[in-house]
């Protein structure tokens, strides 16, 4: 195992990755490319995109790829959990989606006065 | 006979117990995942929050992208330099170690200096707690997005003091590695040290993402 950590992955490669991947985001978002690709196209490949950086610093820099499961599987508990999270808020939102913000609205304006 | 092979075939199936070493490490990824736990509340309830307004503003006509997108380039290059100490380190290079170690710390500072002058500048500009810059925005826009303020100082401060506790944990570790404490064969803290700073790495990348590219 002790042995197994001595052999590094290419630590240069994966920085170049995650530098392009970095401004494959940002031009993603530029303003005229949002509008063209529309919310839900660019928020998958933001999302996309910035879960494989996640990705290759969890599996490469933090050595998870040359780790034993059970680490693995305790790394993977937080991500399942934020998964049923947003499940959870889920119907709430698309209740206060279907009201079109109307009560929303009202409830803003009350607090800032 | 038939007993030894039992005993070798158990222990193919069950993963060698826990050294002092690997329990650091444990110790480390279980609170890693329960702060990960912390992020994920946090922009879960900023996402509930965005969604269930009736209009909000685009960040990047408050936030400025091209200072953070530096910022994300600064934190990617901070985690670079932690894995070349670690590699030095476990190859027996002490000066090397706390070169990059050095490197790894300026990246945080920096990074914590930017983010303090980025709070500033919109702070000055009028992105407070209970106020958004009006110059350029809708009313409906303005009134809907009355939160955008605090849940951007909650998470990007949430962050932050990640960051001031790494560059913390840096020094003390630099300092250790001056006297000479580590070695090639002696070096687990080191590699601790760094599965937590590339976690603030990690969680800004989404931080990033969330709150100033959606």
């Amino acid at each position: 195992m002790e042995h197994a950590h001595k052999e590094h992955p290419k630590y240069m490669r994966i920085f170049w990755i995650l530098l392009v991947l970095t401004i494959l985001e940002v031009l993603v978002a530029l303003p005229f490319l949002k509008q063209m690709l529309g919310q839900v196209v660019t928020a998958i490949l933001l999302i996309g995109m910035a879960c494989s950086k996640a990705l290759y610093v969890a599996l490469y820099f933090m050595h998870l790829k040359f780790e034993q499961r059970t680490l693995i599987v305790i790394a993977l508990t937080p991500f399942i959990i934020c998964v049923f999270l947003v499940l959870m808020l889920l119907p709430d939102l698309m209740a206060s989606a279907r009201h079109e913000g109307t009560t929303a609205q009202s409830q803003v304006v009350d607090t800032s006065h | 006979m038939a007993e030894t092979t039992t005993v070798d075939h158990s222990a193919d199936v069950y993963e060698p117990s826990l050294t002092p070493d690997s329990l650091g490490k444990l110790g480390m990824w279980l609170f890693l995942i329960s702060d990960a736990m912390s992020f994920g509340a946090l922009l879960a309830a900023y996402g509930a929050i965005r969604a269930g307004a009736a209009e909000w503003v685009p960040p990047s006509e408050v936030l400025g992208i091209e200072l953070t997108a530096f910022m994300t380039f600064l934190l990617i290059c901070s985690s670079v330099t932690m894995v070349k100490a670690l590699e030095a380190i476990q190859n027996g290079n002490q000066s090397r170690m706390c070169t990059f170690l050095g490197l790894t710390i300026l990246g945080g500072v920096i990074f914590l200096g930017l983010q303090a002058y980025e709070w500033t500048h919109l702070i000055k500009h009028g992105l407070t707690l209970t106020t958004i810059p009006h110059h350029g925005l809708s009313g409906a826009e303005i009134s809907g997005s009355v939160l955008f303020g605090p849940t951007f100082y909650t998470i990007t401060g949430f962050h932050g003091a990640h960051v001031t506790g790494g560059v913390i944990y840096l020094t003390v570790i630099l300092i250790q590695g001056l006297r000479g404490n580590y070695t090639a064969e002696y070096n687990h803290r080191v590699e601790i040290l760094g599965l937590y700073w590339h976690f603030v790495d990690l969680i800004w990348i989404m931080v990033f993402t969330f709150m100033y590219l959606l």
